[in-house]
């Protein structure tokens, strides 16, 4: 009946992410702690996701202040709550008619669509930004799924491909296989901070000649594994790439606002665009995702998300609506979440410098992780580290001894899986194995997520530093 | 096809530079008339400039997404928010607000949330507020509860892809409860962002096949159009069998008979969705006819999918609800161990209507732990359900004990909420059966009901003149001549040559009877117009 050949070939595609079994084996330390199990750590530490509240990074007092009002509007008239939290309360409540319980329009709260369409103009430089253009989900992967679903071409010979970057991070991939998609990888140059070289997407591009039908690019700006920022120069590179291939650009810039490295600065792909002026600015079709997931709220488990959709054919618009219609409406969590992320306390307000504070405080954190983290990872020998300019991770490459390489393929385990499961085992930390990232072939890589609580941080490395040194001189 | 026009009348520009954008606007009303399937020109074509064609046009999409219909928010929706964007600019009409009795949004119509839930989502979401007096100390036990299940102790951490654990935990305890102590096991428990979310998850993981052995979904006619959406979505073959409209919208083992084996000639028939009690139909199912699905499902073997989020809206008199599963393992071992299904609920529905949380689960029964393997793959790539959804349908499996502090006015709550959906249930019933032209079968349950209207032949001809479907040229011009929007049955499915729609029984009661009142009025015009 719904034995294993009985199941979507989409589904059976989905290469299983090592990360599950790694966090099923912490489940299970976790548990022999609790049933008081002797170990040489008393609780895992987990970095393997970019969830920066598991970290210990907290939530911003005003989106939860907002947040707790919107839920239980008695608290409107507490005295413990500014005025300012008050007023954003009653706002978002009207806005849908007095309970954060009912649905809302498909592509979300209206006056939360005119907020990120002005959020959105602010951030780059003045340039306009339409309301229809925007759709609200519960989070920024749900948008990207959809997109994709519209975008694959079951008329045309060849199987519908998206170019996506290596490394990149497995729910990309995931979403790719579940719609049926096919990934053509381009490499990023380690050597060069992950770079995006145009030689090499070009490369890509002919290796899928005849074999699938590519339609569109898929980037992550700030990287994720990879902690790249691009330039305005490589932005306008990759824009002339799409529009001379005609592929559609999908641009996940989920991270915008984790910016690390001293000299570097996110700029939007649609402002680039759009200062390219045309034939590009009125022809290169992008998807632009963002999420309250990730920067200085953190607010993954709200799930929000959105996508401003760009030269996008009016009549597909139409079907992209239908298919976010399926969906109802984003969660009002998420949708609110977006709000107050494109919408924060303003300097005249009171809840400003609280706000303020707490978001310099985690900005700091990132780039005191950063710069730590990468010099902590550089000085153990095996290990190399690309630097951080932006994003929540750390990418190091681990230079894995033979007789490591051999014991893995004996266990029937992907190397730096090997080391992942061995580190958690032997000094309770859960980070990802690079296998999960379609690194290239030959490498090992692990990723951290380094939005964390400091003291974590160097917690972590520590654990890291005793582990590593240990299973080097094992294995060497 | 007319119902088309709304869409772009109200869907404006992209942003484009204004060579190409004037020609779009312009275009607006001329090039939607033809606006589905292969007909639609290209944005170059319609510009007749010579900018470069487009990736992403109508005939390089997804063709499966072009035949995507969900009428709950379809065309008549998009009027409706259209006309409340005019009355709010000023614009005079014959009614003064719009109202919209087309979703089953319980809170939008003025329902009141239930003070505990309310209380303790407000606690997870600012932890500060423990210290306040003012909140119980069950909902801040609670509180507590879930945030120490939470990464970091927030609700803003990622949970695991199939939820939370103790509240998997607690959604299983709940099941037994219900299910008079048959055991339910929470690794096969599935947090979700709404049903919504599970059942499209189910369908994606079931469909498969080319050609003719294309997996066949069984859904019910008329259905919940979130169902045909989905099986368009992934071209998966949907197989109709029919309510009986005479039965008050019952199940009959042989009409699901009839319509599987005319369906075992062009597909691969594998899965049987019912929705009980029923949407759009409130028809709640008798034990016998559960145990018939059952048998049924078992003989053909069939996936068996239960949506049965209204299960707390039952309302009258002699019906119960009957949980699947409940009734699969009292007829013992023989199906028990062997019908493989998923029951649905939702955080939606029932007393607590709190549609805007997403908060969902799913009971899979009798999988596959293979199956369970790529199942659990594809509740990955949403990474997780919202925290604070999960946290609702904890409390909602997990609500005051007798014994706790919030138990009275929860209670009292939950009782006034069902008393008054039941009350509004019958009016409706109740009026619909006096208006002449109409016939309504019991609303037994859920929240809507579905009539039967009369539409005399010079209307069907008129509405066919106009490209329209009788009943949508029907609730059309009800929504421009009162403001009461309401959802065709053509949306939901029905025996060719009758009419339906579909309204909510959720408007305060006194706005309700006037409603009700309004559209009788509106038919007797209606029909003398077109005598």
């Amino acid at each position: 009946m719904s034995a294993p050949l009985q199941i979507n070939p989409n589904v059976k595609n989905i290469q299983q992410v090592q990360n599950e079994k790694l966090a099923r084996l912490a489940e299970q330390i976790k548990e022999d702690i609790r049933r008081g199990s002797i170990k040489s750590f008393k609780e895992v530490i987990d970095v393997s996701w970019g969830n920066p509240h598991n970290g210990g990074l907290k939530p911003q007092t005003f989106v939860r202040q907002v947040l707790a009002a919107c839920v239980y509007p008695e608290l409107l008239d507490s005295e413990q709550l500014e005025a300012d939290v008050k007023q954003r309360a009653q706002k978002l409540l009207m806005c849908v008619g007095g309970s954060i319980g009912s649905y809302t329009n498909t592509a979300g709260i209206p006056e939360v669509v005119q907020g990120i369409t002005e959020f959105i103009s602010r951030r780059d430089g003045g340039v306009p930004c339409h309301p229809e253009n925007i759709f609200i989900s519960s989070g920024s992967q749900w948008c990207l799924s959809n997109i994709l679903r519209v975008l694959v071409n079951t008329k045309a010979l060849l199987p519908t491909a998206v170019l996506s970057p290596v490394p990149c991070h497995p729910t990309m991939m995931l979403s790719l296989t579940a719609e049926g998609v096919i990934p053509v990888p381009y490499h990023l140059c380690e050597e060069e901070g992950w770079a995006l070289k145009g030689e090499e997407l070009q490369r890509a591009l002919q290796s899928a000649h005849g074999v699938c039908n590519p339609v569109a690019l898929y980037v992550i700006n700030p990287g994720n594994p990879a902690g790249l920022v691009q330039s305005r120069a490589s932005i306008q590179e990759i824009i002339r790439f799409v529009y001379e291939r005609r592929l559609f650009l999908l641009a996940d810039e989920v991270y915008q606002d984790c910016v690390c490295g001293a000299d570097s600065q996110f700029i939007s792909y649609k402002q680039v665009l759009v200062e390219m002026g045309p034939p590009y600015s009125d022809s290169v079709e992008l998807a632009s995702f963002h999420s309250a997931s990730k920067g200085m709220m953190g607010e993954c488990g709200l799930r929000g998300g959105y996508v401003e959709l760009v030269n996008v054919d009016p009549a597909v618009m139409e079907y992209i609506y239908m298919l976010f219609s399926m969906d109802i409406c984003a969660s009002l969590s998420g949708q609110m979440a977006i709000d107050l992320m494109t919408n924060p306390p303003q300097p005249d307000e009171p809840s400003y410098p609280l706000y303020w504070q707490e978001k310099e405080e985690i900005r700091r954190t990132l780039v005191h992780n950063a710069r730590k983290a990468i010099e902590a990872v550089n000085l153990l020998v095996g290990f190399s580290c690309q630097p951080v300019h932006g994003g929540a991770f750390m990418f190091p490459r681990v230079n894995l001894p033979l007789r490591a390489i051999q014991s893995a393929q004996e266990a029937g385990l992907p190397p730096d899986m090997f080391y992942c499961m061995r580190l958690l085992e032997e000094v309770g930390l859960l980070v990802s194995p690079g296998c999960d990232y379609q690194q290239e072939k030959g490498t090992y890589h692990i990723r951290i997520c380094i939005m964390v609580q400091e003291e974590i941080l160097d917690e972590l490395l520590r654990r890291l530093k005793i582990f590593h040194t240990k299973f080097m001189k094992e294995f060497s | 096809q007319s119902k088309r026009k709304w869409f772009c009348v109200i869907l404006a520009r992209p942003y484009k530079s204004s060579q190409s954008g004037a020609a779009a606007g312009g275009g607006g009303s001329t090039w939607c008339g033809s606006v589905r399937g292969e007909t639609k020109m290209s944005q170059q074509a319609a510009n007749g400039d010579r900018c470069r064609a487009k990736v992403l046009t109508v005939e390089t999409m997804n063709p499966n997404v072009k035949r995507v219909e969900y009428a709950v928010r379809g065309p008549i929706v998009q009027r409706a928010v259209q006309l409340e964007k005019e009355l709010k600019q000023g614009a005079k009409k014959p009614f003064t607000e719009v109202i919209k009795a087309n979703i089953g949004d319980a809170h939008a119509m003025g329902q009141k949330p239930i003070t505990f839930f309310r209380q303790v989502l407000a606690l997870c979401a600012y932890p500060a507020l423990l210290e306040e007096e003012k909140f119980p100390e069950d909902a801040k036990q609670r509180a507590r509860r879930i945030l120490a299940a939470c990464g970091g102790h927030s609700i803003g951490a990622y949970s695991a892809s199939q939820g939370i654990e103790c509240i998997r935990q607690d959604v299983s305890r709940y099941i037994e409860k219900r299910d008079g102590g048959i055991p339910s096991n929470p690794d096969n428990i599935y947090l979700s962002t709404g049903a919504s979310d599970a059942i499209v998850t189910m369908l994606k993981l079931l469909v498969c096949g080319e050609g003719r052995q294309r997996t066949g979904v069984m859904i019910s006619i008329p259905q919940y159009p979130l169902y045909s959406a989905a099986l368009a979505d992934l071209a998966a073959v949907q197989i109709n069998y029919y309510l009986d409209e005479d039965k008050s919208w019952s199940l009959d083992v042989a009409e699901l008979r009839r319509s599987l084996n005319a369906a075992r000639e062009h597909c691969n028939p594998r899965v049987l969705c019912i929705i009980n009690p029923g949407n759009p139909t409130g028809q709640v199912q008798s034990r016998q006819c559960i145990e018939d699905v059952i048998r049924f499902a078992k003989e053909e073997r069939l996936f068996l999918m239960a949506d049965e989020v209204y299960q707390d809206n039952v309302y009258a008199e002699g019906c119960k609800f009957h949980s699947f599963k409940k009734v699969l393992f009292e007829m013992g071992p023989e199906y028990s161990s062997t019908v493989e299904m998923a029951s649905f609920h939702s955080t939606s529905k029932c007393f607590m209507g709190e549609c805007g949380f997403r908060g969902g689960y799913m009971e899979v029964i009798n999988m596959d732990p293979a199956v369970k393997a790529q199942l659990i793959k594809l509740v990955s790539v949403r990474l997780c359900p919202p925290v604070p959804g999960q946290a609702l349908m904890d409390l909602v499996v997990n609500p005051p004990q007798p014994d706790e502090p919030s138990y009275t006015t929860f209670v009292k709550e939950k009782t006034a909420v069902l008393a008054a959906l039941a009350e509004k249930a019958s009016i409706t019933e109740q009026a619909f059966n006096t208006m002449p032209g109409f016939t309504c079968n019991p609303v037994q349950g859920a929240m809507y009901t579905f009539p039967r209207i009369s539409i005399p032949q010079k209307a069907i001809d008129k509405a066919k003149e106009l490209g329209q479907v009788p009943d949508m040229f029907y609730c059309m011009k009800l929504l421009e001549e009162e403001g009461i929007c309401l959802v065709p049955g053509s949306g939901f499915g029905q025996r060719d040559g009758t009419f339906h729609f579909r309204m909510t029984i959720l408007p305060p009661t006194e706005k309700l009877k006037i409603v009700l009142q309004r559209i009788k009025d509106f038919h007797l015009r209606f029909t003398q117009e077109f005598s």
